[in-house]
């Protein structure tokens, strides 16, 4: 996320009509000297809705308070001992993570796929971008509810397969517990791969025509090309996809809420869905924000690795 | 390589076929929509006999009118604050290079880090304590505030790349900072306020687990909140409930497909900053 380092685009960056003056002297500038208050009413939204309560979810996860009672104290790491022992909850991060990770590798690669397709010269490229984005502006509530109609065992899916003679591979997909987390996954990505084709598309009109063109005629095939003269340039847009796809996915609730409520069993929990349950269902508040405390830990950790290493990457390819 | 050759052919097929299976799920959805109740056919097979009633009866009976009012109600407040708190407080942090700036920065974007779930049940206390549980005030401020660290950080990365000649030039003519901003720089952030303005739409409207908190045994509820109850209801009748998700899914899909040009281009361009 924090890629605004790069260069900005052209496109973006130059709204009709604006010049481009030189440079004036720096320090003299009144522009340097835009006041403090400007930041106030973001900064007091900011904290009221986010950092103070963030804060004090970072205090409650060591303590035994339950929501109701006034008063609770300290019970340093007795949570986050129960949150070890608790098969739900190990349970829950492993989930998580198998989610985040094979969404974002393949939600990314299917986006790629689709970006190239749509950025070539085929003559339906207008409308199927129109398509294959159209999911990710649709409510998670309604298509997770549509993708239970299609997965249900007289469902979409396995009635289909049966009018193609393929009754043999019909599933109860979100029924059996090894598959259920398979056909979440399988919807995520059906939403969102349209939301990644679009930032690679971005991507993509950033590689100059003239550079292609100058590899195709030197001899280079369309995989040599891809590799040496548009994978360099598409480094900024896959930092930001796997970002997003990364974080949003380790948070993600709704899907799994609506399509499996975390079952069969625990089969489908995850972090997000264990702290809702935790906390709106069982009342267990300070329990739910040691989970959340992980889940921020988690976030962080590996958005600070998946970052170094797409900045190492992206120094690499200049 | 400008040509259509049998390779793009391929390709084409190849995609289109693609953009079919992608279709599928919404054909589904609207196909089932238009049966009768007695229609069993395969949910692939075309409605042989097509009905509007379950629109009708799926409109009355999870009343969606009232929530798609409440949902434009908290989309549109949300996205007003959301854009001029965002592009107030982006000024100041792309263009002072003093060090509270720059420190407000780092704080702001720790943000982004920060999954509102470990701040859901202090911040779900307050509102209770604060009375305003059930309406959707409390969905407008937490809106405005979660998505300060996102928009922030996409004004500030197209700000720093916007030339400073007529600020400057208003800011020596004596033209305060604040009538600067409003007269002269906003008005040149329009691409990426397009971009702010279409993401925080569709995050704000569709989001669901929020409303399902704050509004939780209110008579106000949001789309997302009012098709969770309304199919919970209704699970066995598949036309009813599907013609209540078309109806769900329609007013964001409308919006998308009158705007679509803008939207992939400003949404492409403003992650690109």
């Amino acid at each position: 996320m924090t890629h605004h380092a790069q260069p900005a685009p052209p496109s973006a960056a130059s709204p009709p009509g604006a010049p481009a003056p030189p440079q004036p002297t720096r320090r003299r500038s009144p522009v340097g000297r835009i006041p403090f208050y400007f930041l106030v009413p973001a900064l007091l939204l900011y904290s009221f809705v986010l950092l103070v309560p963030s804060g004090q979810g970072a205090v409650l996860a060591f303590t035994d308070w339950d929501g109701l009672s006034r008063g609770w104290s300290f019970v340093g790491l007795a949570n986050f001992r129960d949150l070890l022992d608790d098969g739900a909850a190990r349970g829950a991060v492993l989930h998580t993570v198998t989610i985040a990770v094979v969404v974002t590798i393949v939600q990314n690669t299917v986006g790629l796929l689709l970006a190239l397709g749509v950025d070539s010269l085929i003559k339906s490229r207008n409308v199927l971008r129109i398509l294959f984005f159209a999911p990710a502006v649709m409510t998670p509530v309604v298509t997770s509810y549509l993708w239970r109609y299609l997965y249900a065992p007289d469902g979409a899916i396995n009635s289909t397969l049966e009018a193609a003679g393929l009754g043999a591979l019909a599933q109860d997909w979100l029924g059996d517990s090894d598959l259920a987390i398979w056909s979440v996954i399988a919807m995520v990505i059906w939403q969102f791969s349209g939301y990644s084709m679009v930032i690679f598309l971005a991507g993509l009109q950033g590689v100059p025509k003239e550079l292609r063109e100058a590899a195709a005629v030197d001899g280079a095939g369309p995989a040599r090309r891809f590799w040496y003269v548009i994978r360099p340039m598409l480094l900024p847009a896959l930092t930001i996809n796997l970002m997003l796809s990364m974080i949003n996915s380790l948070k993600m609730f709704d899907q799994v809420w609506v399509l499996t409520g975390g079952g069969p069993g625990q089969a489908t929990e995850t972090m997000s869905t264990l702290i809702y349950r935790n906390a709106f269902q069982f009342g267990e508040y300070a329990y739910s924000t040691a989970v959340a405390l992980v889940l921020t830990a988690l976030v962080a950790v590996i958005s600070a690795v998946q970052y170094r290493e797409m900045a190492r990457q992206e120094r690499g390819a200049r | 390589m400008n040509r259509y050759t049998w390779r793009t052919l391929l390709l084409e097929a190849v995609m289109v076929l693609t953009a079919a299976a992608f279709a599928f799920p919404l054909y589904i959805l609207v196909n089932l929509s238009l049966r009768t109740p007695g229609d069993s056919a395969a949910a692939m097979v075309p409605t042989s006999d097509p009905t509007l009633a379950n629109y009708a009866d799926a409109w009355r009976q999870a009343g969606l009118g009232g929530a798609i009012v409440n949902s434009a109600v908290v989309t549109g407040l949300s996205v007003l604050i959301i854009v001029v708190v965002s592009a107030l407080a982006a000024y100041p942090l792309a263009r002072v290079s003093a060090g509270w700036s720059r420190v407000t920065f780092v704080l702001v974007m720790f943000g982004l880090l920060l999954p509102f779930q470990l701040a859901l049940i202090p911040l779900y206390q307050t509102i209770r304590d604060l009375g305003l549980l059930g309406t959707v005030w409390s969905l407008v401020l937490f809106y405005s505030g979660l998505q300060v660290p996102f928009s922030v950080f996409l004004y500030t990365g197209f700000l720093r790349a916007l030339p400073r000649g007529y600020e400057e030039a208003a800011l020596i003519d004596g033209c305060g900072p604040l009538r600067a901003f409003r007269s002269v720089v906003f008005p040149q952030l329009r691409p990426i306020t397009g971009t702010v303005v279409i993401l925080n739409t569709i995050f704000v409207w569709n989001d669901f687990l929020t409303p399902l908190l704050y509004l939780s045994g209110s008579p106000q509820q949001t789309i997302p909140v009012a098709i969770f109850g309304f199919v919970g209801q209704y699970t066995s009748q598949w036309q009813l409930v599907f013609a209540g998700l078309v109806i769900g899914v329609a007013p964001i899909l409308v919006a998308y497909f009158l705007m679509q040009k803008h939207i992939i281009k400003g949404f492409a361009g403003g992650i690109k900053g």
